[in-house]
């Protein structure tokens, strides 16, 4: 529709110079080459790298930000494309759910400027609440998902996905999944090309979609798709590799290393997109083999839609639908479809397992604000962060979490279905920015009597230290405009606000006992600022009078990484010991010790 | 799949336990728990072979791991690599930067071949201090190294952290492990040590080069001695049994419930008529956390011994 077709150069730039990138890093270079303009995300694993090695590349080239949701983040990319300029958004699988109302509407409107967005799945849920296969996002949305297998084409695709989304004039999904973007292999990269910003198309029956507008772009958008197929047969990413021609195995993504790990010299028909699929290309591979095998992680998108075509074949039956993929798990399908060898089984070591979960950090902060909720008694909507593993041992103190921003919608159900105990919601304060803010609102207008406690740690903790509107920095460390909660919240109509130092835990409790006996929404700020980010905080530490310690171990139930137990005992129980190597001085563990043998050095630390 | 043709093999290099330019690639696993330097270390690898000519896929994973979790990170090279992960049973080195996480992985290291390399460092996740109850073991792994030892062909159990610590510089610990993992693979002593100062903080070169040293060496002395670690967990002393057994003076309990929201067990709680109530005695530690707690002296703990407890049954 806008420039010829050029997938030839796109595909073999000159290469200048062999670096080893991850997945992240190679779709950010990528993106920086293909003259991208603008791009946006919210911080998410395994997606996070991408914007922030996007901030790396020049500020006259590109502007970057982090936006204070995905569907913020969207939009602006959205704009950016409407103003003719190349544009990118990031998100992880869930964001994306975040992102779906502007998503749908952006495939009808399609692009001035090429949108890209990036989506990182997480097959084996390493750090996600859920395991969600995007790709069908791409197919309700009927736009192409590509599917890199390894940094190169993670590389080469991101470029690759622009020229599409121009001259197919539509939204391109790259989607990444957490093996490959935390993957370093080696990429062969390019040059910046500056790509001439359009200006801005005055069409409205495309850029404003009311009903009358709407219906002719939907015809349109099935259109694409069809011309989006015959593109993809013929496209250069997607490719035969002719072998045994017993069977054929159809794959796309980390799953082809996988599948030529186990299988070297088998007939592979490797899709570059995983959707739109062509037809004509799926028929003749599967006419040109005796057995077809579709080997694809999470759910069967493709194995349906060749099934669909009236072509037998095996997938789903033989590789699992839940949970990441490994040259083992490929293996055992083809062994139990006969293909392979059944692997020699051995006497292999059974070590004792040490369970390992993850812990607050020494002195974080969320420790004592959940020893205050947990002797609250209060049924408790938790929220999605670093404090969500406040739900584990010792501290047990949520009762739910559902999605970024979920507790305090929860907490207003739970408290107007008449849930007896006091009904307390906590929610970070990046969270909070991202999607809790409407929530609240809508707990004061109606009415709720519920207790939030806003976790302001004063960054994005869980994906390792992201500025946010609240931190007063953007995403390239310049300063920034500080949202101020206090103002924020009482402008929302709350009427209770208070501000308490976390590390107070008298006056913690106090405060939220107070937030909890208030009739309505009180919102109580729990202040202090995380151990980690964006400066490590290190006080002196304390240490324990062990002669003293009568092993009741009130202190453990902080679950603080910094004690453990002595080789002495008392009365039979290991009297605790303090590792100065991680104790940060931050005092909890004196606050709660019943006799008061934990020595306090020197005050404890600054903020 | 073969191509070895334009692949250079440093005739010069150290005595070769695995040779990469053979077709299949060499798989070394790094593992330890979030900031101990598991990323440091197979990215100096990763360099290290890239920079040789062999095609290297490195992957990793964090994300939770920064909060005191597991990492590990798969390292392999070679003429022509798939898979970015390591099978179980495929690993040619394991290198551990923690005693645990080294037996956690084991499985994944060749049963006949494989080399183990690990710190004696325990790091002690508070899970495995949950248990209050006399005499409660410590849930750690209780695998000692010459157990490890007989299992794999190569087992080295090193105090590396302790080495760096002497140093000056607890955090020199991985490269410590590097020193040790360089006498294991192909790669000559100036590679490794040009790729190693490339990695660290210019600030601390000299203290890293002396730890790469001292972990080379450590290993080329060790080849001779068998190695050890006593990775065994403090035995509990002998202590007189007992049954603790909770005397509540309902009168005197004001329902305040300060002894139930804060009992580490919750065994704890208020009955119908808001007097405690001990309902899981068999949680119970006697820990006497409740008695201290409570501001109206409704809670005595008695710690039985076992014989009079017996008899009273009888």
């Amino acid at each position: 529709m806008h420039t010829p077709w050029q997938a030839a150069t796109a595909l073999k730039t000159e290469s200048k110079e062999l670096r080893p990138l991850t997945g992240n890093e190679a779709i950010a270079r990528a993106a920086w080459e293909a003259g991208v303009r603008v791009a946006a995300a919210y911080p998410g694993t395994p997606s996070t790298e991408v914007l922030e090695n996007l901030a790396t590349y020049p500020v006259e080239d590109l502007h970057a930000q982090w936006s204070t949701n995905e569907k913020v983040a969207l939009d602006v990319a959205m704009g950016a494309s409407f103003a003719g300029s190349r544009a990118l958004c990031a998100m992880k699988h869930v964001g994306l759910n975040v992102a779906a109302d502007a998503f749908m509407t952006a495939t009808y409107i399609g692009v001035n400027g090429g949108l890209v967005l990036i989506v990182c799945d997480d097959p084996g849920i390493h750090s996600s609440q859920n395991e969600q296969d995007s790709r069908i996002y791409g197919q309700l949305a009927n736009i192409p998902v590509l599917e890199p297998s390894d940094a190169q084409e993670a590389y080469d695709f991101t470029k690759l996905a622009f020229e599409i989304s121009e001259q197919f004039d539509t939204p391109v999904i790259v989607r990444s999944t957490t093996r490959l973007s935390h993957t370093r292999s080696t990429v062969s990269v390019g040059e910046r090309v500056e790509v001439p910003a359009r200006v801005f198309l005055e069409r409205p029956s495309k850029n404003v979609m009311i009903p009358a507008h709407a219906r002719g772009r939907h015809l349109f958008v099935l259109e694409r798709e069809t011309k989006l197929k015959d593109f993809l047969a013929t496209a250069d990413i997607t490719r035969i590799e002719r072998g045994d021609t017993k069977f054929g195995v159809i794959t796309a993504g980390t799953c082809y290393p996988y599948l030529r790990e186990v299988l070297p010299n088998a007939t592979v028909l490797k899709l570059g997109a995983s959707w739109p699929l062509p037809d004509t290309l799926l028929r003749e591979f599967c006419a040109s083999v005796e057995q077809v095998f579709v080997v694809e992680e999470l759910e069967p998108i493709i194995e349906k839609e060749v099934a669909s075509l009236g072509i037998k074949v095996e997938g789903k039956r033989l590789f699992p639908r839940a949970g990441e993929f490994s040259p083992e798990v490929v293996r055992a399908g083809f062994v139990q479809a006969g293909l392979l060898p059944a692997p020699p089984s051995y006497n292999a070591w059974v070590p004792e397992p040490v369970v390992r979960p993850p812990v607050l950090c020494a002195g974080c902060p969320h420790t004592s604000s959940f020893m205050a909720v947990r002797a609250s008694g209060a049924r408790v909507a938790g929220d999605i962060g670093c404090y969500t593993l406040a739900v584990l041992d010792p501290l047990r103190g949520i009762d739910t979490c559902v999605a970024m921003g979920s507790s305090i919608g929860n907490a207003i159900g739970m408290a107007k279905a008449g849930e007896t105990k006091p009904v307390v919601a906590t929610i970070g304060d990046s969270t909070f920015l991202h999607a809790g803010l409407p929530a609240l609102i809508d707990a004061v207008y109606n009415q709720a009597n519920i207790a939030v406690v806003l976790l302001d740690n004063h960054i994005t903790a869980m994906t390792g230290g992201q500025e946010h509107p609240g931190t007063g920095k953007t995403l390239r460390g310049e300063p920034a405009p500080q949202v101020d909660y206090e103002a924020l919240i009482k402008a929302c109509g709350v009427k209770w606000v208070k501000k308490v130092d976390s590390y107070d835990l008298a006056a913690t409790h106090q405060a939220l006992r107070e937030a909890i006996n208030y009739r309505g929404v009180a919102v109580l700020i729990s202040n202090r600022p995380c151990v980690l980010d964006p400066i490590k905080i290190k006080g002196p530490p304390l240490e324990i009078i062990t002669s003293q310690c009568t092993a009741c171990q009130s202190c453990m139930n902080l679950g603080c990484p910094a004690l453990t137990w002595s080789d002495e005992w008392f009365e039979g129980r290991h009297r605790v010991k303090i590792d100065p190597a991680l104790c940060i001085g931050c005092t909890l563990c004196a606050q709660v010790c019943t006799i008061d043998c934990i020595k306090i050095a020197s005050p404890a630390v600054t903020q | 799949m073969n191509e070895q043709s334009n692949i250079a093999v440093n005739a010069e290099s150290e005595p070769v336990a695995f040779n990469a330019a053979l077709a299949e690639p060499t798989n070394v696993l790094i593992v330890g728990v979030g900031g101990q330097g598991v990323i440091m270390v197979s990215k100096v690898l990763a360099s290290l072979a890239q920079a040789h000519g062999y095609e290297v896929k490195q992957s990793e994973v964090h994300g939770m791991a920064k909060r005191g979790g597991t990492v590990f990170s798969h390292v392999r090279f070679g003429p022509r690599v798939w898979s970015p992960t390591i099978a179980k049973g495929e690993a040619d080195v394991l290198i551990a930067l923690e005693w645990a996480e080294g037996l956690r992985w084991l499985p994944h290291l060749k049963r006949d071949t494989g080399v183990f390399i690990c710190d004696t460092k325990r790091i002690v996740p508070p899970f495995a201090c949950l248990s209050r109850r006399p005499g409660a073991p410590m849930r750690y792994s209780t695998e000692t190294a010459e157990q490890v030892a007989a299992y794999v062909s190569e087992a080295y159990a090193i105090d590396a952290t302790k080495m760096a610590e002497e140093l000056g510089n607890e955090r020199a610990a991985n490269v410590v492990l590097l020193g040790a993992l360089s006498t294991v693979l192909e790669f000559a002593l100036p590679e490794w040590e040009k790729t190693v100062t490339a990695f660290v903080p210019k600030k601390t070169i000299a203290v890293n080069s002396a730890a790469f040293e001292l972990g080379r060496n450590w290993i080329a002395d060790a080849k001779s001695e068998s190695p050890s670690a006593d990775a065994a967990p403090a035995a509990a002393p002998a202590h007189t049994p007992y049954q603790p057994r909770l005397e509540i003076t309902d009168a005197w309990c004001k329902s305040c419930e300060i002894c139930v929201k804060l009992c580490p067990e919750r065994c704890l709680k208020l009955n119908a008529d808001r007097v405690v109530e001990l309902v899981a005695p068999e949680k119970c530690t006697g820990c006497r956390l409740c008695e201290w707690l409570c501001p109206d002296f409704a809670i005595r703990v008695h710690l039985d011994t076992e014989a009079p407890a017996m008899e009273a049954a009888q």
